[in-house]
Parts: C-alpha cells; structure tokens; sequence
C-alpha cells in the first residue's frame, strides 16, 4: 500500500512540474527566429522579398517559407537551415556573385540627392544633401538597394579582394 | 658546471629525418657583399605593418630608422646600408598571403656609412628591465628561428607572467637548415651575452641553451664559452636528433618537462623561447648598438653550386645571394624559403632576404610520390604526431568541412610541421588539407563578425528611424493641440506667418 501511495504521490508531483514549466516558461518559436537570424549572413538586401534579415527569419519559422530565398547567403546557408531545421536541401532560388562585393559611388557624377542614403539598410552611405556622397566600404554588405534609386546612375558594385 | 646535461622531457611522435646539412656547414660563414639595391619590406614580421617615416629621394645611413612600430603588434625596419631611397611600392616578397607588398627600396652607395651616434649600452645591467624591453621593441627585433613575432611584444606579455626559465632554442630540426649552427659556432660569446640581457631583462635565474645533438661543434663552441664567462645560470642541454623538437612547445616539453596547455603559450607554464640568433641580434643592439640589418642564412640544396652559410644584409636580392653561392646548377627546378618541410616556394628570385629567411633552399625536381589513394586508418599519422592529434580523424572531419569537430579534434593545435604527409602510405597531403581548413575557419570567423556588425547596424537604423517617426509624430500632436486651443487672433497669426513664408519661397 506505502509504495503504491509513493508512486502514485511522485507520478503527481512529476505532473504537476510538467504542467507547470509548460505553462509558465516561454515557447521556443522566437529562439528558433534568433537561431535561423544567426544563419543568415544580415546583408539586409531583400531580395528574399522581406524587409531585412530577421523578418525572413521569421516568415522562415512562423510561415513555413522556402529556405532558399537568399542569394548572397550561398548554397552553404541553405545547407546550414536544412540542417537547423530538418528541411530538404534545396538549390538557390536566384544564384549569387562568387565573390563578395561592396558599393562605390563615382563621386565626380554624384549630385547629393540622398536618395542612396535613405535607402542603405545599415547607414554605410554618408553625404549631406546637394553635397557628394561616399560608401563607407567597410560598413558595405553589398546589398545592392542604393543602385535603383541612384537617379543619375553613378553607383556601382566592385568586388573585394 | 659547463658540460651538456641529458635529462629531458619526453616528446611523442616526431621522425628521424636525414639532416642534409654537413654540406652547408663544411666552411666558414661568409659575407655577401653588399648589393647595388636593396628592398626592404615594411611587414617583416608578424602583426601590423610599420610606418614609413622617410621619403622617396632621402639620404639615409646604415641603421637609420625607416619605418616605425605601429599599432600593437609591431615592430620597426631599418636602412641596412647607406644609400638614397628610391621608391616605396610593392615588390614580390615571400609570405604566406599574397604575393606583392609594399616595401622600400634603397639605392645603395657603396659606402655602408654608419649612424653618427650609435645608442650602445656595453654595461647593460645599468638599465633597468623596463628601459631593456623599450630598446629591444627599437633595435626593430623579432624572432629569427621563422616566425618572426616581434621580441619585444613576445617578452613584455612573459614578464606579465610568473616565468621560471628562459629557453634559448639551438635545435635547428628542420633537414637542410644550418644557420643557427653556425651561428653558435662562431659567435656564441654573443649568444651567451644575448642570454645575460635577456635573464637580466626578464628578472629570471635560469637559462637553458638547447642544442641538438647533431651538432658536436657549436656544443663545444658553447662549452668553451660558458667556461670562459662563468655564468652558472645559464645550463646547456642537448636533445635528440628529432623533428620537430625545434617548435616552440615540443622544446619546452623537451627541456622543461612541460606541457604548454590548448591554444596556451609557453609562459603560461612559465617559460619563455627565444632562437639563439634573436639572442645574438639582442646583444648586437643593446651591446653594440647595431640594429638588425643582417642576418645569417643557410643557401643550400642540390640546386646550388656551393652550398654554404652565409651573413647577408636584410634587403639583399635572392639573385644575389644565390650568385654568391656559386649560382645554380642545371637541375635547379624550385626556390623554396625555409625549409622542406615547413618553408614556402617562391616563383622568383627578386624576392628579398627579409629577417624571417632562415633558409634559401634550391632542389632539382622532387622524387615522384605515388598518387594520392584513399585513407587506410592504419594510424602511422597519429604515431608520428609531436602534437598527439589524430591526423586522420582531422582529415575526415575535413574533407566533412565540419568546423565544430574539427575543433574538437584540436586543429587549431597542429603546428604544420608535415610529419603525418610523410609516413602516410596513401600519400594523402594531410598538411595541406589542414591548413586550407584552417584559413577556412578564420574565412568563417570574418563572415560571422562582418554579419554580426551588419546586424547592429541595421538594428540601430531601424530604431534611429522609429525614434524620428515618433519625434514627429509627436510634434504634429503638440501643433494640433496648440491649434485646437488657440483664439481667432492667434490662428490669423499663424495663417500671416505661413503667408509670409510662401511668398519668401
């Protein structure tokens, strides 16, 4: 009778803590947005269609999106989110460059508009307005989004050695 | 008191390897003569490259300062002749990375004119430590034995340590390598003396000199010596003929019975390794005030006609060094610098002698080895490891490019001394493998660091840009309260004031 009271005693206890810690201790959906963010190489380009790094992340875990959207992540990103996530590994949606990359404004065409400014996602572009604007080149992920809206076409991508 | 003492720590592994050296060391060392130019590279050693501080078309004199230290890990290049400056440009030079860096190139005039006011200190006990590490930071001095890691850094983070014993390295392992052989040949007075100003700058008691066995005349150069100075600090011991018993941790194991800890130095176990020549180039500096501007190197090979040891200033041409030697013989097919086992190959001869050349070693075509076949697991690679590591699990993980195993497996622990591409029967380039799998980690170590600035700052754009939306955001409800509030005078105010600011436009 005592061990089966004892059993029965521990079994409710140890249903008690369960019931608890799943309650009270928060869901792992958003370490999952952090740990997918970590993978992916926060270029902030869009070209997944998403504004930013973390919103993919987040449309990754929370919507089931494709996980090869990220051109400047390479084959090697969507090895490491299959893995992470136990999904196929699929090829890149859209290839990327082989080498990495970083804006340059021809300065002597620059007219200050500031549109380039306003549109780098990690403020790597400096430049007051009617003045000449300059790439800070160690800043640059090579997103890309300040060459649409150059209105006199004067930025370019060059390759990093 | 004088006499080589035996007992020794215990190295694993390592290969008896055939020395190839008698030829080099069967004559005196001698002097090249100076060259017509000399090319100076500004990063000579390990760390940031030094400063420039003259111009192009400035006269300058033999020791006379030409780049300074600059940043943390530095350390100074000095003119190692008289002579006019005449460019400062890049210049093929031979470095793991790249193959072109900047370096100043120095007409010479013949006239190798000194320094007027050399800064020799003969009674050097008369600085204290400090003073000592100062002027060893800018007599421009690294680590001679190859790899170049500035002195005076290396010494100053030692003295932050509790340090036992100082270990001046003679075991020059490596085939074909006799420089510091005939360094303590001929100048082991100043080696000794190098050793006094290293104990005195360091605050210790013991130093051993290490020389291999292989080596029965600079042991006895160095008997004789130490019997004349008297100094009973300073203990000779001589280690077994093995490679790789010359790096850095397997001669502390060897001489002080010590394991230096993963990823550790060998002052966290309280010792600190300095080759013979840094030693010899310390007492050049501190004692004769001489800066190092030139340096005893090995020129042999069975592509070179005369094998020999010669002193040759840091700058000189590899082309003229080699004429010297005799030039080369008719099989002469690859030019490496260093070693065979751990030196680099370089595609061409204008390459300068820089303060890491230890070695200039020509060899006819290297005897076929068979393809490379898969592993075997047969282990003869983990046998032979100075480092205890597991060559062959390494590979796997390598082939696999899995980072973290191989991290578990203590890559970054491989000192690349070549061992395991010996003895593999399948012939498999192990090092090689290794290494690329290290420059990967530092290439993934990069990527991760520039994602995670990239992060921040996107992060604190897109919070720049809420704060402003707000900040406007709550202007706009401040002006439309003040509006609500405001009397028929006021609002005529305020349409006067906004009429007014349209016609301005």
């Amino acid at each position: 009778m005592t061990a089966v009271m004892t059993i029965a005693g521990l079994a409710l206890l140890a249903g008690l803590a369960l019931s608890y810690a799943y309650r009270s201790l928060p869901a792992k959906s958003s370490d999952l947005v952090e740990q997918v963010n970590d993978l992916l190489p926060q270029t902030q380009c869009a070209q997944c269609g998403y504004p930013g790094c973390r919103p993919y992340a987040a449309a990754i875990v929370d919507s089931e999106v494709a996980i090869n959207l990220c051109p400047p992540g390479g084959d090697e990103t969507v090895r490491r989110l299959a893995d992470l996530l136990g999904k196929d590994v699929l090829p890149l949606a859209e290839q990327r460059a082989e080498s990495r990359s970083v804006a340059i404004i021809d300065e002597e065409r620059c007219i200050g508009c500031t549109h380039c400014r306003t549109a780098c996602p990690v403020d790597a572009i400096v430049g007051a307005h009617h003045l000449m604007h300059s790439v800070i080149t160690a800043e640059c992920t090579g997103c890309e989004l300040c060459i649409a809206p150059c209105p006199v076409d004067c930025i370019s991508l060059q390759d990093v050695a | 008191m004088s006499a080589p003492t035996y007992d020794l720590g215990k190295l694993h592994g390592g290969l008896r390897l055939q020395g190839h050296k008698t030829t080099s060391t069967a004559a005196a060392i001698q002097h090249v003569p100076l060259p017509d130019v000399l090319v100076l590279p500004i990063t000579q050693h390990v760390g940031d490259p030094a400063q420039p501080v003259v111009g192009i078309g400035e006269k300058v004199c033999k020791g006379q300062l030409l780049a300074q230290a600059d940043g943390s890990l530095s350390a100074p290049v000095h003119a190692s002749s008289s002579g006019t400056v005449v460019a400062i440009e890049p210049w093929p030079v031979a470095r793991r990375l790249g193959e072109n860096a900047p370096c100043i190139v120095i007409e010479c005039d013949g006239e190798d004119r000194p320094m007027d006011n050399l800064e020799a200190t003969p009674n050097f006990l008369e600085l204290s430590p400090d003073a000592l590490l100062d002027r060893i930071l800018q007599g421009g001095i690294v680590g001679l034995g190859g790899a170049v890691f500035p002195t005076a850094q290396k010494l100053m983070q030692a003295v932050s340590c509790e340090l036992d014993y100082l270990i001046l390295n003679g075991v020059e392992c490596e085939p074909y390598i006799s420089c510091d052989d005939m360094l303590m040949r001929e100048y082991a007075g100043e080696v000794l003396s190098g050793a006094q100003i290293l104990l005195h700058a360091l605050q210790i008691d013991v130093c051993y000199i290490a020389v291999e066995s292989d080596k029965p005349i600079a042991i006895q150069c160095l008997v004789d010596e130490m019997a004349k100075l008297g100094d009973e600090r300073i203990v000779l011991k001589q280690v077994p003929t093995i490679y790789p018993s010359g790096g850095e941790d397997q001669l502390v194991q060897l001489v002080a019975n010590l394991e230096v800890p993963t990823s550790g130095l060998p002052s966290d176990v309280g010792c600190l390794v300095q080759n013979v020549g840094t030693a010899s180039a310390i007492h050049d500096w501190i004692v004769n005030g001489e800066p190092l501007v030139s340096r005893i190197t090995t020129v042999t090979g069975d592509g070179i006609a005369n094998p020999m040891n010669v002193a040759a200033r840091i700058g000189t041409p590899l082309a003229a060094i080699v004429a010297f030697a005799g030039g080369y013989t008719d099989n002469a097919k690859q030019l490496i610098l260093g070693g065979p086992m751990t030196g680099k190959s370089v595609t061409t001869d204008r390459v300068p002698l820089v303060k890491a050349t230890n070695c200039i070693l020509v060899l006819s075509e290297p005897p076929a080895i068979g393809a490379e076949m898969p592993c075997i697991r047969c282990g003869n690679c983990a046998d032979v490891c100075p480092i205890q590591l597991q060559p062959q699990q390494l590979f796997w993980h390598a082939c696999a490019d899995d980072e973290s195993k191989l991290r578990l497996h203590g890559l970054t622990d491989c000192i690349e001394c070549g061992c395991c591409d010996l003895v593999c029967p399948s012939h498999i380039p192990l090092t090689a493998n290794f290494r690329t799998a290290k420059a990967r980690f530092q290439e993934l170590a990069d990527e991760k660091a520039r994602a995670e600035r990239a992060r921040s700052r996107f992060e604190a754009r897109n919070a720049r840009l809420e704060r402003e939306q707000h900040e406007r955001d709550s202007e706009l409800a401040q002006q439309k309260t003040t509006a609500k509030r405001a009397g028929p005078a006021e609002i005529a105010e305020i349409l006067k004031r906004s009429q007014k600011k349209q016609d301005d436009d």
